[in-house]
């Protein structure tokens, strides 16, 4: 029986390279299914051949150099999926800036503020202040306000993260949004009282 | 003996097919007449017209937004091309999608893919905006949202989806991903190491180098020449809590500089990313934690 199974599957395969050899020349139909069975006559493949240009490695380099030059560079920022990951670190980023840039700005202007003559001590701030109008007065709080409550509690994340804790995926995501929610409603208080 | 008449059955048209005699195409003859036919063929008042098979009523159409970029077209821009399949003739994943695009819809549709079950990672992409295995990414059964695919973001495209990572690679080897050791095991066999310090290695020898941590990294992306990214400071990690391994001076002494490891902002797109469900984060947290402290790991 195996030597059935086997001399089948010798004759399956021949027949299959047969077919696939177009045999168009006598000689090819002459030849008997065992010889090819036997790798001992290889059918000439049908069908268009691949070119082929041998390159030396130095021309090979030059080559891809060249195809270098002109791949693009695939999207990034604009097709990444908004995750609380990446958004909260910007903000975290742009409420720093704010925060420590107008730091820098009024110790910058109060240097310079005698050779100007300008005023601004903390009483004469307090009292420019008392005299604004309160639309003006809940939108300069709140653009101080909101920075410093969510870039306080995300730093507090931050430092957590530095020991190496809190640092799954879930624990991520829940921290996350709790300093959304956290900095939202302090930023509010800080806005109104 | 059902084998034997099998094989009678294959023999039979092979004997005609070497039979000089029998003509095997169809040819002219050259009396003029037409010869009569061989078989008894069926006239054509009894054929039927095949009718293409209609789709199906329950079809469930997807549509796919999938990046293109020739480079035998350098001038021209990448562009999304759109290709839509049912649901219902596809396999679970998008990787099944992608291949059955190619072998059925378009052949030029270019992506990597390989083990088609998550372990040689090169069918990395960013699939609806994270990036993932596009081979243990279900396609979203919900038809109303189109899919879309882009390629590794922030690479440089070598065709479709087919991202260049020859740095990634030089970076991986630059972290020297091998044991370093300076002498010979006390028995003259092997290196041994406890259980407790083999659980050290779990969670971080599993990484297949797909890259998609280090292409989700804003950071990454922006400083991705010197900055090793979250899976190479995974595999440093790796070696540096490696109980084994003798130079562990040396490695963090190649981090020691402000773009290697520092450009790490905790931003954590990578965790959230891996497809294998590792930590890189926690990698890189324990590795600057020892650095700053300077436990010896």
């Amino acid at each position: 029986m195996s030597v059935n199974m086997f001399s089948q599957r010798a004759l399956q395969t021949s027949m299959r390279r047969l077919a696939l050899a177009r045999p168009t020349t006598t000689t090819m139909r002459m030849i008997s299914p065992a010889a090819i069975a036997t790798g001992q006559i290889r059918p000439a493949t049908s069908g268009p051949h691949a070119n082929t240009v041998s390159v030396s490695s130095d021309e090979a380099y030059k080559l891809l150099a060249e195809q270098r030059v002109h791949r693009p560079v695939s999207p990034h920022l604009g097709i990444y999926q908004p995750q609380v990951t990446w958004y909260l670190s910007a903000l975290n980023r742009i409420t720093g800036s704010i925060l420590s840039g107008s730091f820098y700005l009024f110790g910058f202007a109060y240097l310079v503020a005698p050779a100007f003559g300008w005023h601004l001590e903390s009483a004469s701030i307090a009292a420019a202040f008392a005299s604004w109008p309160i639309v003006v007065k809940l939108l300069v709080k709140g653009t101080m306000a909101f920075p410093l409550a969510f870039h306080s509690l995300n730093g507090l994340r931050h430092l957590t993260w530095d020991m190496g804790a809190v640092l799954t995926n879930r624990q991520v995501q829940v921290t996350g949004w709790a300093i959304v929610v956290l900095s939202s409603i302090s930023g509010l208080y800080l806005m109104f009282s | 003996m059902a084998s034997l008449r099998s094989a009678s059955r294959l023999t039979t048209p092979a004997r005609s097919l070497f039979r000089p005699a029998v003509r095997t195409y169809a040819t002219i003859s050259e009396s003029g007449a037409p010869t009569a036919p061989t078989r008894n063929l069926v006239p054509p008042e009894e054929t039927k017209t095949v009718k293409e098979p209609a789709p199906s009523k329950d079809a469930k159409i997807k549509t796919f937004h999938i990046y293109r970029w020739n480079p035998d077209e350098p001038a021209s821009k990448p562009r999304m091309q759109t290709y839509t399949l049912d649901l219902n003739k596809t396999g679970p994943m998008v990787l099944d999608a992608l291949i059955r695009i190619k072998n059925e819809v378009d052949p030029t549709l270019t992506f990597r893919r390989s083990c088609r079950e998550g372990i040689c990672g090169s069918c990395a992409m960013n699939i609806d905006g994270i990036n993932t295995l596009a081979c243990l990414c279900r396609i979203p059964t919900d038809t109303a949202k189109e899919s879309r695919v882009y390629p590794l973001p922030h690479t440089y495209v070598v065709k479709d989806l087919v991202p260049d990572l020859t740095h990634f690679y030089k970076q991986y080897k630059s972290i020297k991903p091998y044991l370093q050791r300076d002498t010979k095991p006390e028995d003259g066999r092997e290196n041994r190491q406890s259980r407790d310090d083999r659980k050290k290695l779990d969670g971080l020898y599993e990484c297949i180098l797909c890259a998609c941590c280090s292409t989700s990294c804003p950071s990454y992306w922006w400083n991705s020449e010197q900055y090793l990214g979250p899976a190479m400071l995974l595999q440093s990690y790796r070696w540096l809590a490696d109980s084994r391994d003798e130079r562990k001076a040396e490695r963090k002494e190649a981090l020691e500089n402000s773009m290697s490891l520092y450009r790490c902002h905790t931003i954590l797109n990578c965790s959230r990313t891996c497809p294998k469900g590792l930590n890189p984060a926690k990698a890189i947290a324990e590795i600057k934690k020892s650095m700053a402290i300077g436990s010896s790991m």
